[in-house]
């Protein structure tokens, strides 16, 4: 496998007493789109919540670009340039689209400009005024990830950036993840949907019950797309 | 003398200017308390007491160091939001994850420990603080002593500081952003734990600072800051947890209320202020500021 930027080995963690991930193993090659593909409750968002540091009880290594982050607070992590794009995408409903945009700070060089986010999203700029509450699924993740592109983060982990999306939209997003590929970043991806992945992704781990319970590479998606299916009840 | 409604002006306006003052403490007590509540989800019960401890330390300094009144202001401030860093450091933070009653049982616990002490080491009698700004003016209409001026002016710049900060500058969109989402915003690489730390010294500091204010308005004793906070608790309610506009305009607003009170009816002066917030919690039960949840 290419050089990892993240490395994540024998990652536990819980919610109070409930052991919800089980040693979970895997690794995000530099420049490359990993995704975590699994069920409802398999322990995906779970996972990422443990890499940026926001699942306070977890044991075992996360280490992103060879430093060891798993008793780091999230604040540190998100220094050393991670950033998180939630499932319930975490808009501001009392800031506009403009100050939701501007309120993460810049952490590190390399982050994306104003201009270029209108490039990328250009829905968001005709936006620019409204307050967060007043946009559209769509439009709110499309923010949610222009969001963290300001920060210089080097490696995002997006939760579920087209659940609940209509098709067009879907689309887009899909558009704006392959041009943040060509732009070097690192992306992990939590997915249920193995065929949108699979039109983004390098690499796919399968997560069952807090474990990676199988691995390939997209080029071996088409030939494992029908066990995907079952395993994955889509 | 000319009479207004009956009223002679210098009682009427008496009165009004009272009841400012009253406001002036109102608006920044539960200005403190609606800070704290939005970003800990505290109900600090301790505030009247750390309002109270504000008074004795500007008391301290004056007596025990010849620190006056202008240095107390910006010390005493300082001191006791020392001691709310190190409550929220040692105690309240071990209580974020629970109800908020928790936090109401332990503030309240702490506000009779800080009188206790107070009270045994001062007794309960109250001392006098000299009156820094002597003399005063005739408007015409009323005689301002300077003093009293001077608490509703620096009550105001002080309320209107503390919304600019909050609703105006990143520093402000952090902590309000906080206030709904913490773990997003911690998630940005900034340092909430901290924030919130720095937000309780914050509010802790406001009551100190109102205490201080008041050292030469009433005396200094123990049990000044459990006199207010009943009532300040009740403009909290009225104006709405969490809103800082909301804590302000009401806080001058039901001041003045009360002092107008005094003037017409003065046997419901004690209680307006609770009627009004039974009127409110009526018809909307999260204040007149307060956004429903």
């Amino acid at each position: 496998m290419p050089d990892a930027l993240l490395k994540v080995a024998d990652l536990h963690g819980w919610y109070g007493e409930s052991h919800i991930l089980h040693g979970m193993e895997f690794q995000v090659p530099r420049g490359e789109l990993v995704t975590l593909l699994g069920r409802n409750g398999a322990g995906k968002t779970t996972t990422l919540k443990a890499i940026m540091g926001l699942l306070k009880q977890r044991k075992g290594s996360v280490a992103f670009d060879g430093a060891e982050t798993i008793a780091m607070a999230p604040h540190r992590i998100a220094r050393l340039g991670v950033a998180l794009c939630p499932e319930e995408r975490g808009i501001f409903s009392a800031l506009t689209v403009k100050e939701n945009l501007h309120l993460p700070p810049v952490l590190r060089e390399g982050g994306m400009t104003d201009a270029e986010i209108d490039t990328l999203f250009p829905r968001l700029r005709e936006r620019w005024g409204n307050s967060g509450a007043k946009l559209s699924g769509g439009e709110q993740q499309m923010l949610a990830i222009a969001r963290i592109l300001r920060t210089g983060a080097t490696l995002l982990l997006l939760d579920e950036p087209t659940e609940g999306l209509a098709p067009v939209i879907v689309q887009q997003i899909r558009d704006a993840l392959l041009e943040l590929k060509r732009r070097g970043l690192t992306i992990l991806l939590v997915e249920q949907n193995f065929r949108f992945a699979s039109t983004v992704a390098d690499r796919h781990y399968v997560v069952e019950h807090g474990q990676v319970v199988d691995h390939m590479t997209n080029d071996e998606i088409a030939e494992n797309a029908e066990r995907l299916e079952a395993f994955l009840g889509v | 003398m000319m009479e207004l409604i009956g009223i002679p002006p210098q009682a009427l306006f008496g009165q009004l200017m009272l009841g400012l003052i009253n406001g002036s403490f109102y608006a920044m007590l539960s200005l403190g308390l609606a800070v704290i509540f939005g970003l800990l989800n505290v109900i600090n019960f301790a505030h009247g007491a750390q309002y109270m401890l504000g008074a004795f330390v500007a008391w301290m300094l004056l007596n025990w160091l010849g620190i006056p009144y202008w240095g107390a202001l910006v010390l005493a401030p300082i001191v006791v939001a020392a001691t709310g860093l190190v409550i929220e450091r040692t105690l309240l933070r071990r209580l974020h994850d629970l109800d908020h009653l928790y936090g109401l049982l332990l503030t309240f616990g702490l506000a009779l420990i800080f009188e206790g002490v107070m009270r045994s080491q001062f007794g309960a009698a109250g001392m006098p603080y000299g009156n820094p700004l002597p003399g005063g003016v005739n408007l015409g209409f009323m005689w301002l002593p300077w003093y009293r001026g001077w608490i509703i002016v620096a009550s105001l710049v002080v309320c209107l500081a503390t919304w600019f900060v909050i609703e105006r500058t990143k520093l402000g969109a952090y902590l309000r952003a906080a206030t709904e989402r913490p773990e997003i915003v911690q998630s940005f690489g900034i340092d909430v734990p901290r924030m919130i730390t720095l937000t309780y010294a914050f509010g802790v500091g406001l009551a100190a600072l109102a205490g201080v204010l008041a050292a030469p308005a009433y005396q200094v004793s123990p049990n000044m800051g459990s006199n207010l906070i009943i009532v300040v608790f009740a403009v909290v309610v009225i104006g709405g947890m969490g809103s800082i506009m909301g804590a302000i305009v009401t806080g001058f607003g039901l001041g003045v209320i009360e002092g107008l009170t005094k003037v017409f009816y003065p046997e419901a002066s004690n209680t307006v202020i609770f009627v009004i917030m039974a009127l409110v919690l009526m018809v909307r039960p999260s204040g007149l500021f307060g956004a429903a949840k």
